[in-house]
């Protein structure tokens, strides 16, 4: 115990000064208001999609998010991990229209395949901005991944718009959120209490269909999230083992000696 | 020495190998029977984790640049591709991220442990040297690397730091151009950064290989610092010390693993996740966190010369560390007064990396510039005056002397289990 005490300390606080510095290195937000933190059911460590709930983001996704926010990242082939099957891939893919060439050279449109990304809702990125005051909507992809706060963040903002506190200077053509830096966002609010309705019966509140949208996303961002959970345990659960194993063989090895 | 080698390999082809080129007489010598300090702490594991960590790191790297392709226009969306399309691409990609990470984490820890116990120390100084050029490279390396994935962080740290460079003056403007392949970070920039980033590991294979050469020539240093006496004194390294490393490694790999699988994007920075835009500067660049006491340092004085001179003057300092401290002991462990101020410096490390995160604004900027002066004290006053000055405690006679409790036994304690450290 002599030489293990100080080694144990030193251990305990040179670990304790880089974990902390890890952790304090995650940069500060800059935002007055925290977003709600909601339980999401692809959190933790066991974290899977509530294949529903996507199912049901998919649909706001297709007829509201799409007018205007691109998912370039992703295929329609995608959707078979949220539970769609194989042929309502196929005709999904089949009602969007694409550019294509004719064989002689001359511009026209095909349907959609299960293997082509996602389609632009505009042919490029002055048309986008043109349609939008000026502004340019992010394409959603990775979105859940690129703000800090992640799916939270995204729920928040979807469920942040309010009127603008009385003297608060709102620039024309502009929103506020309570959740957006500076709160002065372009896109009007998105979703309200039934934009949508849902097929399977399920409530329309902006709540509810702010959860589904963001999970949706959060497959899109990370398709590989299931598969990735579930390898990590099977990793983590290896290697407590072969720890255990390789120290009962470190115990034997050193019994005799004296160090 | 021209002729055959004498070799006591017993099987005839690798006998026919050994003769020829003595590389498995070499394995069993410096792996096998190598004498190895036999009283090392759980500390000594962290040099073989980096060389685990640079093989996982060469490993991944090489297949993800298969994947990847080093074209502004197309960068972002290739490391997206290797995500989604390539078997196990998110496996490679984030084992890649997070081993970036993961390699600091072990190296800054190998490198206190140098601090704490004096291993830069005669006859060990170009063997620590040898370390710092290490980490260097190691720096360089990494800080290509997060430019490759072309988020908006990478567009713009690499913006930052290619800039200090023209803080040098005159030449300063012609050698930022120069970096850049024209007049800003854009597609040379983006091409030579990849290449540079797939050659540099190799260097740092070789440096790793002349490191570990050089302390198979001085032998290793151990936590009481003072030389094995006699084989009383040592283990062979195999199987004892290949033993104790791989439960190290273990333990190593289920962190590693924790990271990869369950917060693989926790280390990293969002806005990496947005494509780089050159008309867009996001509010808050910082580097990834291995970086920040760096940052903080930079960002300590009020001039950009200073800041960059500062900056790198923090990494080159290490470089004459073995003459700097001045005192004949090795080990903290015997030095009562070093050993306290030497938590200091892991404090200021610490509080440096937490400045670096923050926007240099209010209370951040003199806790940066009292951390910086701080680190710059310890190395250039308190090491030099503190080993002329400071009483260190009596050290032990021997390793195993230490080991047996610094005296001969009385009868009835010697029947006793040792305890083992």
């Amino acid at each position: 115990m002599r030489t293990l005490r100080p080694t144990l300390i030193g251990a305990a606080l040179l670990g304790a000064a880089l974990l902390g510095a890890v952790v304090t290195a995650a940069p500060a937000r800059a935002q007055e208001e925290t977003e709600p933190s909601v339980n999401w059911s692809f959190s933790g460590l066991f974290g899977t999609f509530d294949r529903a709930a996507a199912q049901r983001g998919f649909q706001i996704y297709n007829q509201v998010c799409s007018n205007c926010h691109s998912l370039r990242q992703a295929y329609y082939r995608d959707l078979i991990g949220i539970g769609l099957s194989a042929q309502q891939v196929k005709d999904l893919a089949a009602s969007k229209r694409f550019p294509a060439l004719t064989e002689d050279g001359q511009p026209t449109d095909r349907p959609g395949l299960p293997s082509d990304h996602f389609r632009d809702p505009f042919p490029n990125e002055l048309a986008a901005r043109a349609a939008n005051g000026g502004g340019l909507p992010p394409d959603l992809s990775v979105i859940v991944k690129a703000r800090e706060g992640g799916p939270d963040y995204v729920y928040g903002i979807l469920t942040g718009f309010i009127d603008a506190p009385a003297g608060f200077k709102l620039m024309p053509g502009l929103n506020y959120n309570k959740y957006f830096p500076g709160h002065q966002i372009a896109m009007p609010q998105p979703l309200r209490d039934a934009t949508v309705t849902y097929i399977d019966g399920t409530s329309n509140a902006l709540d509810q269909e702010a959860r589904d949208v963001v999970t949706f996303l959060t497959y899109i961002a990370n398709p590989e999230l299931e598969e990735r959970h579930r390898m990590g345990v099977k990793v983590v659960l290896f290697l407590l083992f072969l720890t255990g194993l390789s120290y009962a063989v470190k115990r034997k090895l050193w019994a005799n000696v004296h160090h | 020495m021209v002729g055959l080698f004498h070799s006591d390999i017993k099987n005839p082809v690798l006998r026919w190998i050994d003769t020829r080129l003595p590389i498995l007489t070499m394995v069993q010598k410096e792996y096998g029977v190598f004498p190895t300090p036999k009283n090392f702490n759980y500390f000594w594991a962290f040099g073989g984790l980096a060389m685990v960590t640079l093989l996982i790191m060469i490993a991944t790297g090489v297949v993800l640049a298969m994947a990847y392709t080093p074209n502004t226009t197309m960068a972002f969306d290739s490391v997206e591709r290797i995500m989604r399309d390539v078997n196990y691409g998110w496996l490679l990609r984030y084992a890649h991220e997070n081993g970036a990470s993961m390699f600091f984490i072990v190296v800054y820890v190998h490198m206190f442990r140098g601090l704490y116990y004096g291993s830069y120390k005669n006859p060990r100084e170009l063997l620590w040297i040898l370390g710092v050029a290490i980490f260097l490279v190691m720096m360089a390396t990494a800080f290509m690397g997060y430019v490759l994935p072309w988020g908006q962080m990478s567009f713009w740290a690499a913006t930052v730091i290619t800039n200090l460079f023209s803080a040098i003056p005159v030449v300063g403007e012609p050698i930022v151009q120069w970096l850049w392949g024209g007049f800003s970070v854009g597609n040379p920039t983006l091409n030579r950064f990849f290449s540079l980033h797939y050659l540099l590991p190799f260097v740092l294979f070789a440096l790793v290989f002349l490191h570990v050469a050089a302390l198979h020539i001085t032998g290793s240093n151990n936590p009481l610092g003072i030389e094995p006496k006699g084989p009383q004194d040592t283990l062979p390294f195999h199987p004892y010390y290949t033993v104790k490393d791989s439960v190290a490694i273990c333990v190593y790999f289920i962190v590693f693993a924790l990271l990869v699988f369950f917060f693989p994007n926790y280390l990293g920075h969002a806005d990496n996740y947005i494509p780089a835009n050159p008309l867009l500067t996001p509010p808050h660049i910082v580097p990834d966190w291995y970086f920040l006491p760096y940052y903080a340092i930079l960002r300590a004085v009020p001039s950009k010369l200073g800041g960059v001179a500062l900056m790198f003057g923090a990494v080159l300092i290490l470089f004459v560390v073995p003459w700097l401290d001045t005192s004949k002991v090795r080990s903290a462990k015997f030095r009562p007064i070093y050993r306290v101020f030497f938590w200091v410096l892991v404090i200021s490390c610490v509080v440096l990396g937490v400045v670096g995160s923050q926007q240099p604004v209010g209370i951040w900027v003199p806790l940066g510039q009292v951390a910086t002066a701080y680190y710059f004290f310890h190395f250039l006053l308190l090491m030099p005056v503190l080993g002329k000055l400071e009483r260190t405690l009596p050290l032990p006679e021997s390793i195993s002397h230490a080991v047996l409790g610094g005296g001969p036994l009385p009868n009835g304690v010697a029947a006793k289990p040792m305890e083992k450290a």
